[in-house]
């Protein structure tokens, strides 16, 4: 099939620890700087030979023109600039964009970076005239009327929603749900960056933690951090002469259906399934060849129903396999080993690119205590709002 | 007075698109749009999500619907829902084909059967607005 050749690689990527009360409040100009700074010094390249960025969608300074306003910030004249708004999945397709800019002849380095708005209160707004953030809840949107006033508000209830449904019609144990966090836990104490590194806990702990919508408890939902992360990619002609083990982007496909859950015709279906498939397709390899799966997972339901229509496992297999399965960096079927967002923090946006980071210190044996005996071929999943947009991405060291 | 909510806002905003809907709703009509081709939907819009008819006419629903899934809020999701807790949020099926987005009314959390039978119960939220909100049916 036609696609991606493989001839973009990358070869450098930063990550700001993940914190619930950040330690340091960046302007948003200085957090994508600071964030270049370290992924160029990671990929050992200098500012002067990037020419091309793709940043997120949210730059506290500015509603638009972001790719600009950075480019100047960061005084490197582009030659691609593309501004990412997935969600979850906007540090994947980031990469994929970069790699098709590079494939095009479009650039050939580019510097990808996702933040976290840090909590700054702007001095120059009235208390009173701050608006209260909904979620996509702008007037005149489906959510404000159809969604927001029947209690559809945030994520969780539609991926509650999705475990109840999945539940009906193929059976899942509360138990199958648990082991998913728990053993992404053990991984995550082998991280010094994880917001969990020194909180291990057990089955009946997820089980015993407070239901919040029901059947996803506590310890089965994201914690909210404050953070951000950069990833370099670069041409195979350059990548040939970085410092670190290059990782080309050999597979990518990317699918969306739906903005709210309940007109994601299926719940049980996700439209990761085209995307997956497309990747796969694309790199030519098995499943059985990947070494770490890096898989969004805002909850455990969004690991069981990637794992699945990943291609992993089949459909209505998910609980099944994770119980056979060691999940952990030790295990047969190595998942999430920073932790995953579950036990690692998910920094707003920049949590989806925390599962490519984790990939290329993997791919280039830089995961410390975690570190797989064997790490080549990673695929990643990044998923934006509620099973929404799906990307993925196979990564291949060489 | 909100029957079902101690709280009832956020209360929908209507726009020039919506206006008829939620006009409807007033006398407790529950109103689909059909395109000429016969396509049905569900939210308000001025093309067919399945053709992109501009095309196409109000009808008033049955009222009735499947229970595709739902999950109760034991945690308030947003401020304006503490006091309800725990309360039900449902994606429900219609007899006409549409998904719709609701909460399940007099249903006991603990005891809430997927793919069972469900009608349309109205909360007159403001004097211009009354919710469709769903209750399990017999
Ligand atoms: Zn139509």
């Amino acid at each position: 099939m036609a696609g991606l050749r493989g001839d973009a690689a990358i070869v450098g990527v930063a990550e700001f620890a993940p914190e619930r009360k950040p330690s340091r409040l960046y302007m948003g100009l200085e957090s994508y700087a600071e964030l270049a700074r370290q992924a160029l010094d990671d990929a050992g390249i200098p500012l002067s030979e990037v020419d091309g960025l793709v940043t997120g969608s949210n730059l506290m300074e500015a509603r638009n023109l972001i790719p600009s306003a950075i480019t100047e910030y960061l005084g490197v004249p582009s030659n691609f600039f593309d501004i990412v708004d997935l969600g979850g999945a906007t540090g994947a397709a980031q990469v994929v964009r970069a790699a098709m800019a590079i494939e095009a002849g479009m650039a050939e380095t580019l510097v990808c970076i996702v933040h976290t708005l840090m909590p700054h209160s702007d001095p120059t707004v009235a208390p009173q005239e701050r608006r209260r953030d909904w979620g996509g809840g702008n007037w005149g949107s489906p959510q404000a009327e159809f969604e927001i006033p029947f209690g559809a508000v945030q994520g969780t209830y539609g991926y509650a929603m999705i475990a109840n449904r999945y539940r009906h019609e193929y059976g899942l144990t509360e138990r199958q749900l648990a082991k998913i966090a728990v053993d992404q836990r053990t991984n995550a104490l082998q991280n010094p960056k994880a917001v969990f590194a020194n909180q291990p806990i057990t089955i009946d702990d997820v089980l015993n933690s407070p239901m919040i919508c029901d059947p996803l408890k506590l310890l089965e939902i994201v914690m909210p951090c404050f953070g951000g992360a950069a990833v370099v990619v670069t041409s195979k002609e350059r990548a040939r002469r970085a410092k670190n083990r290059p990782a080309y982007v050999i597979g990518a496909g990317e699918h969306t259906t739906h903005r709210s859950v309940t007109y994601e015709r299926d719940f049980t279906h996700s439209p990761i399934k085209p995307a997956a498939d497309r990747a796969f397709a694309m790199a030519g390899i098995k499943h059985s060849e990947v070494d770490l799966a890096s898989l969004y997972d805002c909850y455990t339901i969004t690991v069981l129903l990637t794992i699945e229509d990943a291609g992993f496992c089949g459909k209505g297999e998910g609980g099944r396999f994770v119980e056979a399965h060691d999940l952990t960096y030790r295990g047969d079927f190595p998942m999430n080993t920073h932790g995953g967002q579950l036990s690692f923090g998910q920094s707003g946006m920049a949590g989806g690119m925390s599962h490519v980071t984790e990939a290329y210190l993997q791919l280039t044996g830089r995961a410390g205590g975690r570190q797989l005996k064997k790490c080549d071929t990673v695929y990643i999943n990044g998923n934006g709002g509620i099973m929404s947009e799906q990307v993925s991405l196979i990564l291949r060291g060489e | 007075m909100s029957k079902y909510r101690k709280n009832p806002n956020p209360i929908p905003v209507p726009t020039p698109v919506t206006k008829p809907f939620w006009d409807a709703t007033r006398e407790h009509r529950l109103l689909l749009q059909r395109c000429g081709k016969g396509h049905v939907f569900y939210y308000p819009r001025t093309h067919c999500p399945e053709c992109l008819s501009v095309e196409w006419e109000w009808f008033e629903a049955s009222g009735r619907g499947r229970l595709y899934s739902y999950t109760v809020a034991r945690r308030a999701q947003g401020p304006e829902f503490a006091e309800d807790v725990p309360y039900i949020i449902a994606a429900i099926t219609l007899e006409e084909g549409p998904r719709m987005t609701s909460l399940l009314v007099e249903a006991d959390p603990d005891n809430v059967a997927i793919d069972g039978a469900v009608e349309v119960a109205w909360d007159d939220v403001s004097p211009d607005i009354s919710m469709p909100y769903f209750r399990p049916l017999g």
